[in-house]
């Protein structure tokens, strides 16, 4: 076997390890990390992409206050400033879905994290001009979630 | 050129002594990955289960065929959390049933084909009486999917759904009568000889819920009429829908969480003549109950509704949760979906009003 025929089946072989899920709407990935670790993971591999986390909405500690007793539920926004002003300005129906967000919980030991599928967006907005940036996010938050998973 | 070759040489015994050497390794390696890929975030990585079932179990697998696997995995179960990798390829499929085939302890078993002959008038008497109080009068499952937020993965799974397309396809009759008659671990279910029930009456039950299995998979459209957004103008000011919306939003029962403009916390400037505020809240209660049934339901929380005016014109606009619903294959959600979109339209209406 050379070379040639030895470098497609590497290539699939490295492609297929520890990869996130893109189930058509959504994509979701498994950390064998604790929580506190995963979204310490997340935080850096959303910043190491060029993206601005915004907030962290404490789903959980909302919860518990109210009596309701949740494991560890973040969700975890972020984006491009400018960006985001540009597309709430040339496409005001987007705006309810911006900035993009990541949900982040805790089960059992491991820690999931899922975000919508944003190629989805295009069937929900069926904007051509559009397809650009959400196949830009699809590949982004895809990335970011591999990272979270292979920081284990 | 010698120096090229040498290094080639060793370039590819480097490869080779990296886990590639052995064909089956590879095989291994790969249905492995292939699980830890499509199957771990729900069945867990060791395959213990999480929000999906435990694929681990003996009592599972001893059931379980691999054609049974192979169909589940290729049609899903619509409706039901689990989705349809229509799109993986059969190779790729064999490799995760090879790799969940580790955890057997018993060869996998082959069901024959044919069909159970019963009476399915009897049967629908038999499953009325015995198995709709879990498995619903409609033979439609037990309440909740079996995907609860941090539940713990040694509970019961919930009772299927029987009248399930996936798994009315991925089930033969056989395997059907096989798991009716055993006593199974980790599972609420008694077995037929513990209900009084004989052979002849399990097989009027299979005739009965074999009935609802459809001749053709009709494939569910993704993506329904409704709109992505609600969108609204307010004849109000920018000021004057805020403070409406609040209003709104308590006498729907909701909390109002915080303000927060669309680019807060990215530092950028705001555009003259444009704004947009996102008002915040949410039923806690509404809130846990959605969690419970579906948590990556989180992705649209918490509730919002946006206020923005351009050039003077006010607008409010949300999530339309009726749209949103489809992506998740979860039909226990639609409901939460279907009122979440009820208290959308009734705050921007009110609001507008």
């Amino acid at each position: 076997m050379n070379m040639k025929h030895l470098l497609p089946i590497l290539c699939l072989f490295f492609s297929i390890n520890s990869h996130a899920v893109v189930t058509g709407e959504m994509i979701m990935v498994r950390s064998s990390e604790a929580f506190p670790e995963t979204m310490a993971n997340l935080q850096t591999a959303i910043s190491s992409k060029g993206y601005t986390l915004s907030r962290v909405q404490r789903v959980d500690v909302g919860l518990n206050a109210k009596g309701y007793k949740t494991d560890k539920y973040r969700v975890v926004f972020f984006g491009k400033g400018e960006q985001i002003q540009q597309l709430a300005s040339q496409y005001p129906q987007l705006i309810p879905y911006l900035p993009l967000k990541i949900a982040i919980y805790a089960e059992g030991e491991n820690t999931i994290l899922t975000s919508a599928n944003p190629a989805v967006f295009m069937d929900m907005f069926n904007t051509p001009a559009l397809k650009p940036t959400f196949d830009l996010w699809l590949k982004d938050i895809t990335e970011i979630l591999n990272t979270v998973q292979n920081s284990n | 050129m010698q120096f090229i070759s040498l290094h080639r040489t060793l370039f590819t015994c480097l490869l080779l002594s990296g886990g590639l050497l052995s064909t089956s390794g590879y095989a291994a390696d790969r249905g492995e990955a292939l699980f830890a890929q499509n199957c771990a975030i729900c069945h867990g990585t060791d395959g213990t289960g999480g929000m999906g079932a435990q694929l681990a179990s003996q009592t599972f697998l001893e059931s379980a065929s691999e054609q049974y696997l192979r169909t589940t995995i290729h049609l899903g179960r619509p409706g039901r959390i689990m989705p349809s990798f229509y799109w993986m390829p059969e190779s790729d499929i064999d490799e995760i049933i090879s790799f969940i085939g580790n955890w057997r302890t018993t060869p996998a078993r082959v069901w024959p084909d044919d069909v159970i002959d019963g009476d399915a008038a009897a049967g629908k008497k038999l499953f009325m009486g015995y198995c709709a109080s879990c498995h619903g009068k409609d033979a439609g499952g037990g309440i909740g999917t079996g995907m609860h937020f941090s539940r713990p993965t040694n509970l019961p799974i919930t009772a299927p759904a029987l009248n399930n397309q996936g798994l009315l396809n991925a089930m033969p009759d056989h395997m059907l009568r096989h798991m009716i008659q055993q006593k199974r671990t980790n599972s609420l279910m008694p077995s037929a000889a513990q209900l009084g029930l004989n052979t002849q009456q399990v097989n009027n039950i299979i005739s009965y819920v074999r009935s609802f299995q459809q001749k053709d998979l009709k494939k569910q459209a993704l993506y329904s009429e409704e709109p992505a957004s609600l969108i609204v103008d307010s004849p109000y000011t920018f000021e004057e829908t805020v403070a409406n919306i609040k209003r709104s939003i308590t006498g729907s029962n909701f909390v109002h969480i915080r303000d927060q403009a669309l680019t807060e916390g990215f530092n950028v400037e705001e555009v003259k003549g444009s704004r947009q505020l996102i008002i915040y809240f949410c039923n806690f209660n509404f809130l846990y109950g959605a969690l419970k049934i579906d948590p990556r339901v989180g992705m649209f929380l918490p509730c919002r509704i946006t206020v923005t005016e351009k050039d003077g014109h006010v607008q409010m606009m949300s999530i339309n949760p009726k749209h949103l619903s489809q992506l998740f294959n979860n039909d226990e959600l639609n409901e939460s979906c279907d009122e979440m979109h009820e208290v959308y339209l009734n705050i921007l209406e009110d609001a507008s009003l």
